[in-house]
């Protein structure tokens, strides 16, 4: 480091092609400059910052001390494994703080020192890599590695015209597949990236993939890409079941407010309906709930043809209402072609209703109601 | 120490005037200049005339310069400087890369962030060495003014070598290289050039050190 007080500059001369003979000596100057001037600002240089030889010393401290502990804790030092350490430090140091990362640990020095944080020049103070100085050394290399493939595809494409040999543009399905987000691009580079950035390499990439003889650096680019599920969690219809006496039958669970039920819906029936062992007529008398029971028949023309068996609880009368709706719906789904499901899920049969009783907030009288307001 | 002042002793120890000649740079299109209405006031005594409007370069002035600036890197990788090169041409940027690439020295082709020299402290670590030299390949930045790295190298005391077209200022820069800056040939051509004097003074190094160890 350089002293305190001074700074050694070296200063160079120039070498003229005309230059007179003699060997040429080096002059240093010394620049002094004062105390106050150099006073550090000591966190604006960000985290401290870790050299190779200071991490290996630290993996093998990390090495002797697992062996210790196994030691102690009399078990197999070989076979000591992260969780065996955890186990131990807890029982060795009991500590009742709250936050996990406050209480006593030992892991691994990769794991705690991380990566970015790792001093990024030699001995001699030559940096590693050749983008060192731009700021973004990995962000830029990718940059550079992905142009230098476009340049590679765009001379295979003019190799091929010239032979005439270009294949037609394929349509790709892209589908099924997504790039990767601006937060995982971080963290694979183990740098900040900003906004525009990103955007450029997701362009660059776009580039790449739309030219014709883009197959050649499908494996660069599949790094880069994610698959997606290509249904969003495409619901399972359940198929048939068939009872004893050979009658098909299937089961369905709904919710509505706080009531949860079950029906179970049977074929070659006469429209039938048992809630918890009681007739629908004496367990709802109210038409309005019987109705909303009678919805998804109605819908899809089978009105008389189903028997349904349901259980039912919690909630209020309403809600026990919409929960066996829901549940019977469900259920049809096995009996009716996959149209009709469709159908069925824009009416908005398949959905469960998601209203509850919003929560009285302090400072109001109710959910929403405030206390009166008085002017004076 | 012997290692490091013999070279000085010659004018062109390093021979570089081999690697180059006028019919070169002409082929090259090096001494192509841009219109009349673009030109700098300081790139005058470097032009050898103008036609239909577009300026030429004076290729003897060009030889000479580049002779001494091809010498000085030379020197500069021979004791082992950091030599970082700089341009702002979208077109050239790959190309520029690579040739440090291969060099194995640095290279700086994207946005300049205002206090990497400057500012080096605190951008990078306490620990950071800076360039030693500076190339620029293409001395203006996009919005075609003069590229911040001059001034701070000049602010750094940072030796500079430079391209320097006819709408470029060569004041700052302590070896201008008044030639064009925009035609693909004339990239590769100064590329190559650059590429094979820093190859060149580093073999020089380590065969040097290799007699040294001998005697």
């Amino acid at each position: 480091m350089a002293a305190a007080v001074g700074r050694v500059l070296r200063l160079s001369g120039r070498w003229s092609a005309a230059a007179p003979g003699g060997p040429r000596t080096q002059m240093l100057r010394l620049i002094y400059t004062t105390t106050a001037v150099q006073r550090k600002n000591v966190g604006a240089s960000g985290p401290e910052k870790y050299t190779e030889t200071f991490i290996e010393k630290q993996i093998e401290e990390f090495n002797l001390g697992k062996r210790h502990l196994a030691n102690m804790m009399g078990e197999d030092p070989e076979t000591f494994t992260q969780e065996d350490i955890d186990r131990s430090i807890a029982y060795l140091f009991p500590s009742g703080l709250f936050d996990k990362r406050a209480r006593p640990m030992m892991k691994h020095p990769t794991e705690i020192f991380p990566e970015q944080r790792k001093i990024q020049w030699g001995e001699d103070g030559r940096p590693f890599h050749f983008l060192f100085y731009t700021g973004k050394q990995s962000y830029y290399s990718l940059m550079h590695e992905t142009y230098e493939k476009l340049l590679n595809v765009q001379k295979y494409q003019d190799q091929l015209t010239a032979q005439d040999l270009l294949p037609q543009k394929e349509k790709r399905n892209l589908a099924g597949s997504r790039w990767l987000t601006k937060i995982e691009l971080e963290e694979m580079l183990l740098e900040k990236l900003s906004d525009d950035d990103y955007s450029r390499f997701i362009q660059l990439l776009q580039k790449l993939i739309t030219l014709p003889c883009g197959e050649i650096e499908e494996e660069y680019i599949k790094k880069f890409s994610k698959e997606v599920p290509a249904q969003l969690q495409k619901v399972v219809i359940e198929p048939l079941k068939y009872d004893e006496r050979g009658v098909a039958f299937s089961t369905g669970e709904g919710k509505r407010k706080t009531a949860r039920a079950t029906a179970v819906v049977y074929d070659n029936g006469t429209g039938k309906m048992t809630v918890n062992g009681i007739d629908v007529l004496h367990y709802f008398p109210v038409l309005q709930d019987r109705e909303q029971l009678l919805f998804p028949f109605q819908f899809l023309d089978r009105v008389g043809k189903h028997d349904t068996v349901c259980t039912v609880s919690g909630g209020g009368r309403s809600a026990q209402a919409g929960a066996i709706r829901l549940a019977s719906a469900k259920a049809l789904r096995s009996f009716v072609t996959e149209k009709e499901v469709e159908f069925m899920r824009q009416a908005g049969l398949l959905t469960a209703d998601p209203r509850v009783k919003e929560r009285k907030k302090p400072g109001q009288e109710g959910a929403r109601r405030k206390f009166t307001w008085k002017k004076r | 120490d012997k290692l490091l002042s013999e070279p000085l002793s010659h004018p062109d120890f390093f021979n570089v005037k081999e690697l180059f000649s006028l019919k070169d740079l002409f082929d090259a299109r090096v001494h192509l200049g841009h219109k009349k209405g673009c030109r700098h006031r300081f790139m005058e005594p470097y032009i050898f005339g103008c036609r239909l409007d577009q300026d030429i370069i004076d290729l003897d002035q060009t030889m000479q310069h580049l002779q001494l600036a091809l010498n000085f890197t030379a020197h500069i990788a021979y004791r082992k400087g950091i030599i970082l090169f700089i341009s702002r041409k979208r077109q050239f940027c790959h190309l520029v890369e690579s040739t440090a690439r291969e060099c194995g020295e640095y290279a700086h082709t994207r946005y300049w962030q205002g206090g990497l020299l400057t500012n080096a402290h605190i951008q990078f670590g306490s620990g950071v060495r800076l360039p030693d030299l500076l190339i620029f390949l293409s001395s203006l930045n996009n919005v075609f003014e003069p590229h911040v790295a001059i001034r701070d190298a000049a602010k750094m005391n940072i030796p500079t070598v430079g391209v320097v077209d006819t709408n470029c200022n060569p004041c700052l820069i302590t070896y201008p290289i008044p030639g064009n800056d925009d035609s693909p040939t004339a990239m590769e051509l100064y590329c190559k050039l650059f590429r094979m004097t820093i190859i060149r003074a580093k073999d020089k190094r380590r065969q040097d050190e290799v007699f040294s160890e001998l005697r």
